[in-house]
């Protein structure tokens, strides 16, 4: 991690933060619709497909997740999409993590194995440049 | 089954806007003004890129039967399954954007999807 300049640093958290969030809201918001779309009658003609991008939850990780492509983006302009894809990985612990703290989810031994294996890998891979092509390909 | 062509379909559409995304932001080269003004006239700018006008059209594919996806399937499910993208991307990232995949960063990303494999179960 040391050898990543702070701004990569700073960017790939951001990256990471607003997708696991995002995911996390999606995920609540349409648990929640789906349960309640036999009772809702605000929109009889929509179809809960439809109703759901009205949930809050749902529209609070929509944005979290255009944050996540437009800062994802940005880190993409100086850093490989090799290095991007397994220094972002980190966030499927965090997920497994947030499902086991919020959501009440089993973390089996395997899912810990998992784990450390993601954060070994994304170690070795920080430990490489993030940029190994010049500017126009 | 459903939830098996929706995985196939988040993966090559999120494989694809990946590499276009990547493409783009290399010959666009390095952004790093981030106060509010520079950002949006950055966004308007970048929305000229044809390229990175198809790779947002994949992403949003991608994005919307993910969540499809999530209404049918567990977050758990939906997370680590379409993680098979993974290694297609590296290896296309080596093909068609010629990134130096050197040793390490080879075990890293093996270690990554085997990781996201384990979490799957």
């Amino acid at each position: 991690m040391n050898r990543m300049p702070s701004q990569t640093r700073i960017l790939t958290l951001v990256v990471i933060l607003s997708n696991v969030l995002g995911n996390f809201a999606l995920s609540l918001g349409l648990k929640a619709q789906t349960l309640a779309a036999a009772s809702t009658e605000v929109w009889p003609y929509m179809t809960p497909y439809v109703r759901a991008f009205f949930n809050p939850m749902v529209l609070l990780g929509v944005a979290l997740l255009i944050l996540w492509m437009l800062s994802r983006m940005a880190l993409m302009s100086w850093a490989d999409l090799s290095f991007v894809l397994p220094i972002t990985s980190i966030g499927y612990v965090i997920s497994a993590m947030m499902g086991k703290f919020f959501l009440g989810e089993h973390v089996s031994p395997q899912r810990w194995a998992g784990t450390f294996l993601i954060m070994a890998g994304m170690a070795l891979v920080s430990l490489t440049p993030a940029r190994t092509v010049k500017q126009p390909v | 089954m459903t939830q098996w062509l929706l995985v196939g379909l988040i993966v090559a559409a999120t494989t694809g806007g990946d590499i276009l995304q990547s493409l783009e932001m290399k010959r666009h080269g390095p952004i790093d003004d981030f106060a509010p003004k520079g950002v949006w006239a950055k966004i308007v700018e970048l929305g000229k890129r044809p390229l990175l006008l198809y790779a947002i059209f994949l992403m949003a594919v991608s994005f919307f039967s993910f969540m499809l996806l999530l209404t049918i399937a567990d977050l758990s499910f939906a997370v680590p399954a379409t993680a098979a993208s993974y290694v297609l991307e590296t290896v296309l990232a080596k093909l068609i954007l010629r990134e130096q995949i050197t040793p390490l960063r080879w075990a890293g990303a093996l270690l990554v999807a085997g990781g996201v494999l384990l979490l799957a179960v």
